[in-house]
C-alpha cells in the first residue's frame, strides 16, 4: 500500500487561512489502512480545524467525505454536484488521489492534507514500512524476495557495501542491511548461488530516469 | 459511602475505555468541555486485557493534537481505579477540577459565548 502522514495541524490550517467554506475529502484505500486519510482522520482533521478557527475568531464551514478512492474518476465523480460550493478542497489522500481531484476539478483549489512516504507493509499495527521503491523492473527473484533497491540504503544491486557491520546499516543502528537480509534469505532458501551471480548495471530509465511512467493496456481500452 | 465530588463533572457511561477514540475526546472539546478525564479500570484489570491501555495511548495521542490545536493537551487526562475505589474518585475528580479551574475555560467556549 501506499503509505502516508498528516501534515502537521499548523501546515494544514495555514493553507486554508484565507478560506471560511473548506471540503474535506478522505480516501478509502491505502491511506485508511495507514490512518493517515479515511474517514475516521477526516473526522480528526476537521474537528480540529473547526477548533483551531473558533480559536482563531474565524469560524469556518466545513464538509467531510470520504470517497472509495481519489484515484478513480467514477470516485471523484461524486463530489460533481456540490464540490463547487466550497473555496477549498483538503484532499487526505496520497500524492496521486490529490492530484487527480485537481485533474478533474479545474476550478477547485485541492490542497493536500498529507505527506506521502513510500510504498511499504504494515509490519504491525501502528508501524509500517518501505519495500518497494517502484524502480520499474523487479529484481526480487535474483535476491530471495528481498529488494535491493528498497531495502539498502545505497540501492546496491552487489552488496552489502562496507557501511554493513552486525547485519545493520551505516546509516543507522536501527536500520537492517538490505544485503544482510538478501544473503540470510537465500542461504535459508539454499540458493546461495544466486548471490554469486553479479547483477549487471541497471537500466535506471524504466525508474524515474525516464521521466514519469506510464502503463497503457490497449485490450482494456474502450 | 456518599462521597462527594465536584457537581461540574458530567459523567458519560462506556462498556470500556477501550471503546474511546481520539474522536470522542476532542469532539468533547470542540462542543465546549473545559477538560476530560478517562477513568479505566487499573492496568492489568481489563476484563477485555488491553481496553484501558489502549485509551492510554488514545489519550497521549490526543493531548499532542490538543497542543497542536491550541487547547492544552493539559485539558485531557486519563487515570487509572477500580470500582470498588470510591474514594479515589472523588479524589480525581477534585484534582481534575482544580486543575481546570487553574487553567480557565475552554478557549473554543470562551469564544463561542462572546457575541
Amino acid at each position: 500500500m501506499i503509505v502516508a502522514e498528516r501534515k502537521p495541524l499548523e501546515q494544514i490550517s495555514s493553507m486554508i487561512e484565507s478560506n471560511s467554506k473548506v471540503l474535506i475529502v478522505g480516501c478509502g484505500e491505502c491511506v485508511t489502512v495507514c490512518s493517515a486519510g479515511g474517514k475516521k482522520e477526516v473526522d480528526i482533521l476537521a474537528s480540529a480545524l473547526n477548533m483551531i478557527r473558533i480559536k482563531e475568531s474565524k469560524p469556518i464551514e466545513i464538509r467531510q467525505e470520504t470517497l472509495e478512492r481519489q484515484c478513480d474518476a467514477e470516485y471523484l465523480e461524486q463530489l460533481r454536484g456540490f464540490i463547487g460550493e466550497y473555496e477549498v478542497v483538503i484532499s487526505m489522500a496520497c500524492g496521486a488521489g490529490v492530484q487527480f481531484m485537481a485533474e478533474k476539478y479545474k476550478n477547485s483549489l485541492v490542497l493536500p492534507a498529507l505527506n506521502t512516504k513510500f510504498i511499504g507493509v504494515t509490519e504491525e499495527q501502528g508501524v509500517w514500512s518501505e519495500r518497494c521503491h517502484a524502480c520499474g523492473d523487479c529484481k526480487l527473484h535474483l535476491t530471495g524476495g528481498v529488494c535491493p533497491i528498497a531495502r539498502c540504503s545505497k540501492s546496491l544491486l552487489n552488496g552489502p557495501c562496507g557501511g554493513s557491520a552486525n547485519g545493520k546499516c551505516e546509516i543507522s543502528p536501527e536500520v537492517v542491511c538490505g544485503w544482510q537480509l538478501i544473503i540470510e534469505r537465500l542461504s535459508d532458501l539454499g540458493q546461495l548461488e544466486k548471490y554469486e551471480e553479479i547483477i549487471p548495471i541497471n537500466d535506471w530509465s524504466t525508474n524515474r530516469d525516464g521521466g514519469p511512467r506510464k502503463v497503457v493496456r490497449e485490450d482494456l481500452r474502450l | 459511602m456518599r462521597l462527594n465530588y465536584p457537581p461540574n463533572v458530567k459523567i458519560i457511561k462506556v462498556p470500556c475505555t477501550g471503546k474511546v477514540d481520539v474522536i470522542h475526546l476532542l469532539q468533547a472539546f470542540e462542543r465546549g468541555a473545559d477538560g476530560v478525564y478517562i477513568a479505566g479500570c487499573l492496568e492489568g484489570d481489563c476484563h477485555f486485557l488491553r481496553g484501558n491501555l489502549r485509551a492510554r495511548k488514545r489519550v497521549e495521542y490526543t493531548k499532542r493534537l490538543l497542543d497542536e490545536i491550541g487547547i492544552g493537551g493539559e485539558r485531557l487526562q486519563m487515570y487509572n481505579m477500580s470500582a470498588a475505589q470510591g474514594p479515589r474518585f472523588a479524589e480525581v475528580a477534585r484534582e481534575m477540577t482544580e486543575r481546570i479551574m487553574t487553567l480557565g475555560p475552554n478557549p473554543i467556549r470562551a469564544k463561542n459565548r462572546k457575541p
